[in-house]
């Protein structure tokens, strides 16, 4: 791949990107693929009871991803989040750790897989309930706000469903009337369970309701990593410097079902995912990397490689993890012992 | 009463004759009328509570005329009393209303002006903003599956409510199933103390409609003639299978809150004394006699003719007793209902 | 053992749940359903699948994900004259619509006096014991039974899930209908054909015994019985009573059995601090102090938020019928 004209390498919009951030967001693309991919697999094995898919979100959050400065914006993700949460600092095994439910969770096995909390990584505890974490968001921006640190920025992720929520309407409009410093990041992926986006809302584009509120929206292809860096970036530095908050839609796709609980045949066919598959994020990006020049084939297997052995190597040490104990019930109830009333 | 068919090209009648533009200014005065007679026996130590609609008089009065009386469904906010006379609420019942006694709609049980009457189409609404919402999209919902049509729900709020997320979910629905609906903001400018500048990031509530997917219009609240004009396109494209629409009026809420507020905390006279200098009453007073409309002489037999009702409903609703303490565990659930005592 | 005969069939609870739903669609063109995910999805439970093919998107409506409306919406259908059955998909995702429930669906009959009522029914799988989490799992019945209003029915066995799920349909007023989730294919039972009403308000003595009773609903009543009839056969008679309404309550039942047995067990999955056996502890100290011969004991889960994810933790939240069973020994001997 050595021979690439370098016309071709210039049609690259790499949005300012170094080779080694374009690679960086591909291993986060491929990580999050290859990590997703193990969940299920776990959970036909009967080694776990349960996992949640984010293929098609790939190249959205690597690409956000990129745009967040670790150690000082903050991330309110969801739990369809697990490659921005690669993306920001979290680990392979504090992955499995959370699918395997093991003590040594974040969360001491409490949640359901992809529901981190790290205060390390500057990424906010969050529960299952769609747009219950959209508040929290906009609280942690308006204390950025409040204690005049300029240059931190929130950063919020959601689906389309959860733009439905009263939740989100509150917390939008609050932003924008304190003009904080918070990205509102929605990754339209169309579907939420079995509810197709077109009884989601009235009309498709998220990012319409940003003038509604008084502040700037754009929507994006989802699919490109870069488009989404470029988006998202702007948006944050908007918003470290005073410039107010920014509702963002990525436009994507969800190619799996909801999760290993959902068989997504009963409301969508085989033909809709793989007509959609076409247009798959991550050998697309792979694709553009190789055609650009920025990888070679053998770099990329060798990436691969990489990727499955870190992976191997997580799910083999998590799995080897003991779980938490009845004693560990009454933990972090409220600080301090805890006497309950038996 | 007689018209002067010279004046008339001088005024957008919007279609309205002579007795309907009459009709609205006389929901509008006997609005205000009843309304300051609340705050009257408030201070009399008579009633212990009203809560004030001062500057909402033309938005309601407009809206009232573009809603067919034994068609439409009327899911008001606890600020609609003129929209509720508008539609055919009796000046006794408000008094009813204010006096909290056994005969009012909710057997004394409610704050006032929140009634509920099957006859009128008017729905019970809480004092809880925006829960009203979506109660008015039910109702959509159920004239679109009878398949009624030529009937339509409106539905009013205030610019607070707009900020619920109730709210927000209600809208979101009836523009996916393009339900029969109007969604009318009296935009007022206040929410008890907080200005519109701290309820939203931009000042125009119906720019929100585009993100819903549905029209949005705005008129001005002190025009009554706009108001209907607005309101009627609305609810006639509501009607007729065209979906929703959210309108906005923007007037201004020229008392406090209620009698328990104090709005010289958060505002100033000259705020008030000025947008008062625009006061919708006087205003369509003078146009409706200044077009021939009605003559001076006519407008002062209306007044003194609402000043009459408003003062008889008020002697006969204050000598109707008050609800009963065994009153107290009625209509909880249908049948009796033996409590857990 | 279930058995189906020529007038009944053998259901387990989902099952019995969309058979009476699809008779109440079939029989009252005013029913219609609404919740997230109840189209083409047919629920996440299964429970509405292929209602959609039938009955078309008007009466089985898709919802956006936003509970507040799904409950408001429910209520204006419903003082409209629409009979709605509103799901919420998990009980976990209730609170959002907590005002339109209490504040709202609640108080409208009182507050118009009459004028307009609310008969409407929110159903919504409950309960944990199937690693749902903190957010899959919880039980929230305590919660609303404290408002009045409302009404709140907890059946567990096939063919009270019909009874009474009839009853919630046919009702003036406004009923939380709460299905505990790992009863949906556990239990099976002989559900009768045709259409019949279980009154809401009346328990049910599952089992009848004279040293001790118990008190349950849910899907502790089956592990309840369990754990009984383990006692009949070391001898001990053990009463086993299933609430199947928590609101209004039978009040009568329960001080019948206790004035019988003089003692007096209460077995839920909800936590013990202000849960339902406080109330019934309160008023059988109230009624029946003098007829006890042994301190009230309540059996609930340990005071903390919810169910954990990983095993350890949801098993030791959970009780089990071999708990059940020594408590139930403890108190027959005191």
């Amino acid at each position: 791949m050595a021979n690439i004209p370098t016309q071709v390498r210039k049609s690259l919009e790499r949005h300012g990107l170094s080779d080694e951030q374009l690679r960086t967001i591909f291993r986060t693309m491929l990580l999050q693929r290859q990590l997703d991919n193990r969940g299920f697999q776990l959970n036909r094995q009967g080694k776990v009871p349960f996992a949640l898919g984010s293929e098609g979100h790939e190249a959205l959050q690597a690409g956000a991803a990129m745009a967040f400065n670790r150690g000082k914006d903050i991330l309110a993700p969801y739990y369809r989040d697990l490659g921005l949460s690669i993306g920001i600092g979290l680990t392979p095994y504090e992955i499995m750790l959370s699918i395997f439910a093991r003590a040594a969770d974040h969360n001491g096995g409490r949640q359901f897989p992809n529901h981190y909390s790290s205060k390390r990584a500057g990424l906010m505890s969050f529960s299952s309930i769609l747009a219950a974490h959209i508040p929290h968001a906009v609280g942690a921006a308006y204390a950025l706000k409040y204690r005049k640190e300029a240059g931190r920025a929130v950063l919020v992720t959601f689906g389309d469903g959860t733009t439905s929520e009263g939740e989100w309407h509150e917390s939008m409009n609050f932003a924008a009337v304190h003009k904080l410093p918070i990205v509102f990041l929605c990754e339209n992926n169309q579907w939420a369970i079995s509810t197709p986006l077109s009884l989601q809302m009235g009309q498709p584009n998220i990012y319409k309701r940003a003038e509604g509120y008084g502040m700037p929206g754009e929507q994006f292809d989802g699919f490109d990593p870069l488009a989404t860096y470029d988006a998202c970036s702007r948006a944050m530095e908007r918003a470290r410097n005073g410039g107010g908050p920014t509702l963002l839609e990525g436009v994507c796709y969800r190619f799996l079902a909801h999760s290993t609980d959902d068989n997504d045949l009963t409301y969508r066919t085989r033909e809709d995912v793989s007509e959609r598959r076409k247009d798959d994020p991550v050998p697309r990006f792979e694709n553009l990397l190789v055609e650009s020049g920025i990888m070679t084939g053998e770099q990329v297997a060798a990436m691969k490689q990489d990727v499955l052995h870190e992976t191997n190597e997580a799910t083999d040490k998590a799995e080897a993890m003991p779980f938490p104990t009845a004693d560990d019930l009454y933990k972090h109830v409220y600080e301090g012992a805890w006497e309950p009333w038996q | 009463m007689t018209a002067k068919p010279s004046a008339e090209s001088k005024f957008e009648r919007q279609g309205l004759t002579d007795e309907q533009l009459v009709a609205m200014l006389r929901v509008m005065i006997l609005h205000r009328t009843l309304e300051n007679r609340g705050f009257a026996l408030n201070r009399q130590g008579k009633i212990p509570f009203a809560s004030a609609s001062e500057g909402h008089e033309a938005v309601q009065a407009g809206a009232a005329m573009a809603f067919v009386r034994g068609k439409d469904i009327l899911v008001p906010y606890y600020r609609d009393l003129g929209l509720d006379l508008g539609i055919g609420l009796t000046s006794y019942e408000v008094m009813l209303s204010l006096f909290a006694r056994i005969d009012d709609h909710s057997g004394g049980r409610q704050f006032p002006h929140h009634y509920a009457s099957k006859k009128l189409g008017l729905y019970t609404i809480s004092s809880v903003i925006a829960a009203q919402t979506s109660h008015a999209v039910g109702a959509a919902y159920a004239l679109k599956l009878g398949k009624e049509h030529g009937r339509a729900v409106l539905t009013t709020f205030g610019d607070g409510a707009t900020s619920e997320g109730e709210w927000h979910e209600s809208v979101n629905f009836a523009a996916i199933h393009t339900l029969p609906i109007v969604f009318l903001c009296e935009n007022n400018e206040w929410a008890i103390s907080t200005p519109l500048s701290a309820q939203m990031g931009q000042p125009d509530v119906y720019k929100r409609a585009e993100g819903y997917g549905m029209p949005g219009v705005v008129a001005d609240g002190f025009d009554p003639i706009a108001c209907y004009a607005v309101t009627k396109e609305a609810m006639d494209r509501a009607r007729h299978g065209g979906g929703p629409t959210l309108v906005e009026a923007k007037c201004y809420r020229f008392l406090s809150h209620t009698t328990d507020d104090d709005d010289r905390s958060y505002r100033s006279r000259e705020e008030v004394a000025e947008r008062r200098k625009d006061d919708p009453v006087p205003k369509f007073e003078r146009l409706l006699v200044e077009q021939g409309v009605l003559t001076p002489g006519a407008l002062d037999e209306l007044k003194a003719s609402i000043l009459a009702e408003t003062n008889e409903a008020t002697d006969r609703a204050e000598a109707v007793p008050y609800p009963r303490p065994e009153d107290l565990f009625s209509r909880l659930y249908e049948g009796p209902w033996e409590p857990w005592q | 053992m279930a058995v189906a005969t020529s007038s009944s069939q053998v259901l387990n609870n989902v099952e019995a749940v969309r058979a009476t739903l699809y008779e109440a669609l079939k029989n009252d063109d005013k029913v219609v359903i609404l919740g997230e995910d109840v189209g083409s999805r047919g629920n996440v439970f299964l429970i509405t699948k292929d209602f959609v093919k039938e009955f078309g998107t008007e009466r089985i409506i898709d919802t956006p994900i936003a509970e507040a409306s799904i409950v408001g919406i429910a209520v204006g259908m419903a003082m409209e004259g629409l009979r709605p059955i509103a799901e919420i998909q998990f009980a976990d995702f209730i609170y959002p619509s907590f005002n339109q429930i209490v504040g709202e669906a609640a108080k409208t009959r009182y507050r118009s006096n009459g004028e307009y009522t609310c008969p409407m029914v929110i159903r919504t799988p409950y309960g944990g014991g199937v690693r749902g989490a903190l957010s899959h799992s919880v039980s929230v019945e305590a919660l609303f039974y404290h408002v009045p209003g409302l009404k709140i029915v907890v059946p567990s066995f096939p063919a009270d899930v019909k009874g009474l799920l009839n009853a919630a349909i046919d009702d003036p007023d406004p009923v939380l209908f709460l299905e505990h989730k790992k009863t949906y294919r556990l239990i099976k039972g002989e559900v009768p054909d045709g259409h019949y009403v279980i009154p809401i308000g009346k328990a049910d003595v599952k089992k009848e015994g004279s040293q001790l009773s118990v008190v349950s609903y849910g899907l502790y009543v089956h592990w309840a019985l369990e754990a009984a009839n383990q006692l009949e056969n070391e001898g001990m008679s053990v009463e086993v009573i299933d609430l199947r309404s928590v609101r209004p309550m039978d009040r009568t039942a329960i001080l019948q059995s206790v004035r019988k047995t003089r003692k007096l067990l209460i077995i839920h999955e909800d936590n013990k601090f202000g849960g339902i056996g406080a109330e019934i502890s309160a008023m059988v100290a109230e009624e029946a102090l003098f007829d006890l011969d042994a301190p009230i004991r309540r059996l609930a889960a340990p005071d903390v938020p919810a169910m954990g994810y990983a095993m350890p933790l949801e098993e030791a939240y959970m009780s089990s019928p071999a708990k059940m069973a020594d408590a139930m020994r403890e108190m027959v001997k005191f």
